[in-house]
């Protein structure tokens, strides 16, 4: 009796800390002198309310501080700020380092793990991480090889550690993580291996499980109602994760979960998007394939979903649906709803409504988009939702072993993670966008466990009939779904945007260069050359009475694959081939932190 | 040349510093130690009995060379680059088979290898168990000796050879 006492006790005082922590994070990310999560907030924002830096003076911005992360590889997401703490990252080996903003970035301690060198090869795309997450004391770290550990804030002391999936079936992590309440949600990477995507529910304060979401499978497994879960709603029925998949295909059927998740804490939901469904052979696997290329909307405290509403129905071209979900409170037709927007690979921007998952905007946010014409936006139609697909673009209309060509985007969509900025200031959202299109040969391929499992050959290169480069970094009308500014980039924009309260906007180029614009207009106020390309997120912070614009440069990630070599169009005939932007003639490896502020 | 400085010569090709630097011509003759002399059921080989390609006159590729750029980039190109031309992070292949010799080739993709230390994190895994890799691996090893002969230019071969029977009864063999 005295042993279940206790323990009633510790759990209530568990509970006690957790909710505080929660409340201690919230008001971190209201401050916005510290960046006290990737995102900026959870609504994905990433904006700034500080204004020393703006319009009037942003083309005077210099370099504050540099710092070398010693890592070549390429480097995604950004820094945190706490307190008078940085918190830098890396890509594998995935080391942290705590800089003291009061001691010149002296580091404070650092910390790296020692993981099997054999996950590199099996991370798709470049061993890439997008940052740390802080909360309750602790920076949380999400490894390549999947294992999540919580640091010591303030020593770099290792407080829990807990593998959340196996390297050797695939399974591997790219992604930071969400810290709410008193759990941290993690997710998987690992779609062209054959994983069975899932969202997983940690113990803050100890690192014990609490749930696990599957993407697929029984209902057990996606922890889904079949009545209360609903898309465009209607309930989604009994095992629907499995429901729309040949025999056992769900099992190795992709929905991976690598991108930036959301939190409303008011309706009490988390929100994410799942990956492309495995293999790249649409033929190999009839049917929607549900639950991948979906947005979910699910209860923090279980796991349960609310509501959810796929994208792209059987994938035919890679579109994974992981990109950020962005939390707004805007006007529509007089109303003030609850808006989730979604910047999708597949080319098309989604406006719903939160609470309750109904459509209400889909349109094209690159005018070369062309597999599709639209998505059907009648509630009374068989297809409502869904998107109508071009017969001539559909590579599974056109079938295995056929080469379809001309599809906008290519695979790795008009936006892939990179994640875009909303400023309250403005109404408006600032996307960054790839401009390229593709070929898609799907063939047949077996599955091994840990080995890839693509089964599609891919040519890439820019847009058709445009400017030729390969991206363009818009501003979005989310309610009008129009846009409503465009810059044409000469490569994919592959860094994440910010926009500040001093009516500018920030984003990096693979170049290297990062950009400051205007937020009404676009015009360009000021440029830096940083030493490597970037694919890094931008941040702000202030320290000691002075604004502070932070970035990481470090060239890699798929934008290294693709773009390193610079790109080709085989249909252009041999006289255009090699015609296009090499990336190696502009820019080489290497991990850097830029710092910026105004000189004195 | 020891097979061990070969592979070394090999591993110093990488990086995107030289992804981009080999240009690419119009289609010009096989080396002469590229060159097929034998044919056998639509594949080629050298005077040594080496997997080898063909590329007619007006362009047209042997069978096994189409295969492997189909291969290549659906099984190698999320790491090697597009068109054997390398990655950020890892070295062009086409580049790599000009410096190892065909059983090196095939060792290398059967084993896999490493090169991991303070400033490097390159890991290549083994290939042995993946059938969509080894039933397919002189196809990939006659694209990327084309390409890196200079024998044809990126993108996608335009005419190719028809695919004999003995080879779709192999492959159909191998992937079981």
């Amino acid at each position: 009796m005295r042993t279940i006492y206790a323990l009633t006790s510790v759990i209530a005082l568990s509970t006690g800390t957790a909710a505080l922590a929660n409340e201690a994070l919230q008001q971190m990310m209201d401050d916005p002198t510290q960046w006290a999560i990737q995102m900026g907030d959870y609504s994905n924002h990433r904006y700034s309310e500080l204004d020393q830096i703006n319009a009037d003076n942003v083309g005077d911005l210099k370099v504050a501080w540099t710092f070398s992360t010693g890592v070549l590889r390429g480097h995604e997401g950004s820094p945190l700020v706490i307190g008078d703490t940085m918190y830098v990252h890396t890509p594998f080996p995935n080391i942290v380092y705590a800089l003291d903003l009061n001691d010149n970035g002296r580091i404070k301690w650092r910390y790296e793990p020692k993981q099997d060198t054999s996950v590199i090869p099996v991370m798709c795309c470049d061993t890439v991480n997008r940052g740390v997450a802080f909360a309750d004391g602790k920076i949380i770290l999400h490894q390549a090889d999947t294992t999540v550990v919580a640091l010591d804030a303030n020593t770099g002391e290792v407080l829990w550690s807990v593998k959340n999936g196996d390297p050797e079936k695939g399974e591997t992590n790219t992604a930071t993580v969400l810290p709410v309440k008193n759990k941290v949600l993690v997710g998987i990477s690992g779609g062209e291996f054959g994983v069975r995507g899932s969202v997983t529910a940690y113990n803050l304060e100890t690192g014990e499980r609490e749930w696990r979401a599957y993407s697929m499978g029984p209902d057990s497994d996606t922890l889904m109602d079949p009545e209360k879960t609903t898309m465009l709603g209607k309930p989604v029925g009994v095992d629907s994760g499995t429901a729309t998949w040949e025999g056992d295909q769900w099992k190795i059927g992709g929905g991976t979960t690598w991108g930036w998740y959301s939190y409303d804490p008011e309706l009490n939901l988390v929100y994410y998007g799942t990956g492309n469904p495995s293999t790249w052979n649409p033929s190999q696997r009839p049917g929607d394939n549900r639950w991948s290329m979906t947005i979910m909307a699910r209860d923090p405290d279980t796991g349960m979903a609310k509501w959810v509403y796929q994208m792209t129905p059987h994938d035919e071209w890679d579109f994974d649906g992981v990109n950020e979900m962005i939390l707004t409170d805007q006007e529509i037709d007089g109303q003030m709803r609850k808006l989730l927007t979604h910047f999708d690979r597949n080319g098309l921007a989604y406006t719903l409504d939160r609470e309750s998952g109904e459509l209400l905007v889909a349109e094209k946010y690159d005018p070369a988009v062309n597999w599709t014409t639209g998505v059907d936006m009648d509630p009374n139609s068989d297809t409502y939702g869904r998107p109508a697909v071009v017969a001539e673009y559909s590579t599974s209309q056109n079938g295995e072993d056929e080469n379809t060509t001309g599809i906008c985007p290519a695979a790795l969509g008009t936006k892939d993670q990179q994640p875009s900025s909303y400023s309250p200031k403005t109404g408006l959202f600032y996307v960054p966008t790839n401009h390229v299109c593709m070929d898609y040969e799907p063939f047949r391929v077996s599955y091994t466990a840990g080995q890839p499992y693509v089964g599609a050959t891919l040519s890439m290169y820019p847009a058709p009939d445009s400017h030729g480069g390969m991206g363009n970094f818009i501003a979005w009308d989310n309610i009008k779904g129009e846009i409503k500014w465009s810059i044409p980039e000469q490569f994919s924009v592959w860094s994440g945007a910010m926009a500040t309260a001093g009516d500018i906007v920030f984003y990096g180029t693979l170049e290297g260069y990062l950009k400051a614009v205007r937020a009404d207009t676009g015009e360009e106020l000021y440029r830096f050359k940083t030493p490597s390309g970037i694919i890094g997120n931008v941040m702000s912070y202030e320290h000691g009475g002075k604004q502070y614009v932070a970035v990481l440069s470090g060239v890699g990630g798929w934008a290294g694959i693709g773009l390193a070599a610079g790109l080709t169009n085989p249909n252009d005939g041999l006289g255009a081939v090699g015609g296009y932007a090499a990336l190696s003639d502009y820019t080489a490896l290497g991990g850097q932190l830029t710092v910026f502020t105004l000189p004195d | 040349m020891t097979k061990m400085k070969r592979l070394l010569l090999a591993g110093l090709v990488t990086g995107i510093a030289s992804a981009g630097a080999a240009t690419d011509n119009a289609a010009q003759e096989a080396r002469g130690d590229s060159a097929a002399v034998t044919e056998e059921n639509g594949r080629y080989f050298t005077a040594d009995g080496i997997p080898t390609y063909k590329v007619a006159a007006d362009g047209t590729v042997d069978w096994m060379t189409y295969s492997g750029f189909r291969r290549y980039h659906s099984e190698c190109h999320v790491c090697h680059g597009p068109d054997g031309m390398g990655s950020t992070y890892a070295p062009p292949l086409k580049d790599a088979v000009e410096q190892m010799d065909y059983y090196d080739f095939v060792y290398t993709v059967s084993n896999g290898r490493e090169n991991v230390d303070v400033s490097h994190q390159k890991v290549m895994p083994s290939f042995g168990h993946n059938k969509n890799v080894m039933c397919y691996l002189d196809d990939i090893y006659v694209y990327l000796k084309a390409r890196g002969d200079g024998a044809i230019p990126r993108g996608r071969p335009a005419k190719k050879e028809a695919k004999s029977d003995v080879i779709a009864e192999d492959v159909n063999a191998c992937m079981g």
